[in-house]
């Protein structure tokens, strides 16, 4: 049974909508994740639908040899940014929305 | 205060590291490896002049988390042996933190700093201001000689283009009682006469530099030896992980504690108590009380406004009627307080119940480890059901709120809170107890920690989200009757 216990979650529509899935498996969080929660906020303040932002489970990123070092994990669409800081998955977003523009 | 800066990941990487080291076949020779692995042959170095000296102090790190003193220490020491006697090590350090020499060193030696917007003007104001004849003028620039200086400031003001500045060390603009300072050889030393154990030093430094010697592998030698490890978590910690309490301690279970309590569970004991001494004594015409349940207060009164104590309440703080019940349910139980801060190790020392600690991001560093996923567990029950009260003592002005919840309308106190212990708080502290009486209120809740315990030096999660993840447990609990 999975339950989260905050999620904060914005949908838009869903044609062309990037994801953006912010990891609160046990390693992320450990390594820092909750300070990436203003993202919840500020994500759908600017891009409004354009872009969904998302709680997730354990993006699977953490479970190799040492990779809990790079963590914690933010997925963007396809993309995996490691080291995550609300600056690295702003700009990753705002690449991929000048992209589908 | 800032949880989340590079050096708090590095610290936290490196006990991931331990725990993992820990777990495999060979401890000592992974431990030993643990800087080559960081660090390895080629890699950049993000932080320090050379690999070696990044090396060096990952080894410092590693000493304090395995529970060891480095200023005794020579750099001829050797991991594999250290973590060997960690394993041996029958008490726990007095002293809860130690400085990393070669990390302290990163910062400001001297204090005041000739800027590159001097100009080298003719007036040189800043050379007949100082009356140490620590200026001299070479260059064209102005240039400050660190073994006369004396850290006045008078050039500072004198100079007329702003350009001398005084530079802050961190650790020492944070310690509310000034037991931390920076030395001529530029290495900070506490002063554990003074200090309060509050944590403040710990999370203002930038390099990571002062060291809580950790637990971890006393826990977890206890844990593998087969012993009843027993954890009780403070209410703060309910905030520093994703999932809620009861999927926390199904996580606790399956690394290996063998019972979970939440120190809520005495904290309703405190409140009670608590709320039936401030109506006693206001009966009997006191003018106020302050709580008694933050470590890094009761070390402050202990050390420096002993002249308080008479209003200080008597009672006794949630950790130790928890570690008192944990002690009568299981008489042979090693017992382990889950701490946000680093002045509760010195609680627990002067408390024959309990005989560890560990921090939110120790026990972290153990579940990521052990590779496990809290939100993935099942519920577990606590055995006993703390009120929404208790939960919310970790929040600043949560303990006063308790207190009051429990009073008739006629009885209520009037609630003043100290969030946080600073330079100024302590001025109004010091005024109360000189003056007898408080004008603010007649309850004052003192917390060591901006924002309360959910502020502390080691926890996990920003304390809004914290506070969050408090509040949606806070929904499903009952009301302290
Ligand atoms: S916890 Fe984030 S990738 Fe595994």
């Amino acid at each position: 049974m999975i339950k989260l216990n905050y999620i904060i979650e914005t949908k838009g529509a869903l044609m062309e909508t990037i994801e953006v899935k912010i990891c609160s498996g046990t390693t992320c969080f450990v390594m820092g994740s909750s300070f990436l929660n203003e993202l919840y906020e500020l994500i759908p303040q600017k891009y409004g639908e354009k872009v969904s932002v998302t709680q997730s489970l354990c993006l699977g990123q953490c479970s190799k040899q040492d990779t809990h070092s790079n963590a914690p994990y933010v997925k963007v669409a396809d993309t995996i940014i490691s080291e995550a800081t609300v600056e690295k998955v702003l700009a990753e977003i705002e690449k991929r929305v000048n992209k589908n523009e | 205060m800032n949880n989340n800066s590079q050096s708090i990941h590095i610290k936290r990487d490196i006990l991931i590291r331990l725990v993992k080291a820990f777990d495999s076949d060979n401890f000592e020779k992974n431990v030993a490896k643990i800087p080559f692995d960081m660090r390895p042959k080629g890699a950049d170095v993000p932080y320090r002049c050379c690999i070696y000296k990044e090396r060096e102090i990952i080894k410092d790190r590693i000493i304090a988390d395995l529970g060891f003193a480095l200023e005794p220490l020579d750099e001829s020491e050797r991991l594999d042996e250290m973590a060997a006697d960690s394993l041996q090590r029958k008490t726990i350090e007095e002293n809860p933190l130690t400085v990393i020499d070669a990390a302290c060193k990163g910062c400001v030696p001297s204090r005041v700093y000739v800027t590159d917007l001097c100009q080298g003007c003719v007036a040189r104001a800043c050379e007949k201001a100082c009356k140490f004849g620590a200026i001299t003028i070479a260059g064209g620039k102005s240039h400050i000689d660190p073994s006369k200086c004396k850290n006045c400031g008078m050039c500072i003001n004198a100079c007329p283009y702003n350009a001398i500045v005084r530079l802050i060390v961190p650790c020492e603009q944070a310690c509310p009682i000034g037991a931390i300072s920076k030395g001529e050889n530029g290495t900070a030393t506490i002063d554990f006469e003074k200090c309060i154990s509050c944590g403040k030093c710990v999370a203002a430094c930038p390099f990571g530099a002062v060291n809580e010697k950790s637990h971890i592998i006393d826990v977890l030698k206890a844990i593998k030896d087969g012993k009843k490890v027993v954890a009780m978590f403070a209410p703060a910690i309910a905030g520093q992980f994703p999932g809620s309490i009861f999927q926390l301690k199904s996580a606790m279970k399956k690394a290996g504690f063998f019972d979970v309590l939440e120190v809520a569970q005495g904290a309703d004991i405190t409140t009670k108590k608590e709320s039936a001494e401030f109506v006693e004594r206001i009966e009997h015409g006191a003018t106020f009380m302050t709580t008694s349940c933050c470590a890094g207060y009761n070390n402050f009164i202990a050390k420096h406004l002993p002249e308080i104590k008479p209003f200080v309440s008597d009672t006794k703080t949630p950790m130790y009627y928890t570690a008192e019940i944990v002690k009568q349910k299981y008489p042979d139980a090693i017992s382990v307080f889950i701490s946000p801060c680093v002045a509760k190790r010195k609680e627990v020392q002067a408390n024959e119940n309990v005989d560890y600690v560990l921090n939110a991001d120790e026990l972290g560093a153990i579940f990521v480890g052990r590779k496990i996923e809290i939100l993935e567990m099942e519920d577990t029950q606590y055995d006993y059901d703390s009120s929404k009260q208790a939960r919310n003592f970790g929040v600043t002005g949560g303990v006063a709120a308790a207190v009051n919840s429990l009073l008739d309308d006629e009885e209520k106190a009037n609630a003043y809170v100290i969030d946080g212990l600073t330079k100024d708080s302590i001025k109004q502290l010091k005024k109360y107890a000189k003056d007898g009486c408080c004008a603010d209120g007649n309850l004052v809740e003192v917390m060591c920690c901006e924002g309360g315990c959910i502020g502390g030096n080691s926890n996990i999660a920003s304390p809004k989200i914290a506070k969050k993840i408090i509040n949606s447990l806070l929904e499903k609990s009952n009301d302290l009757k």
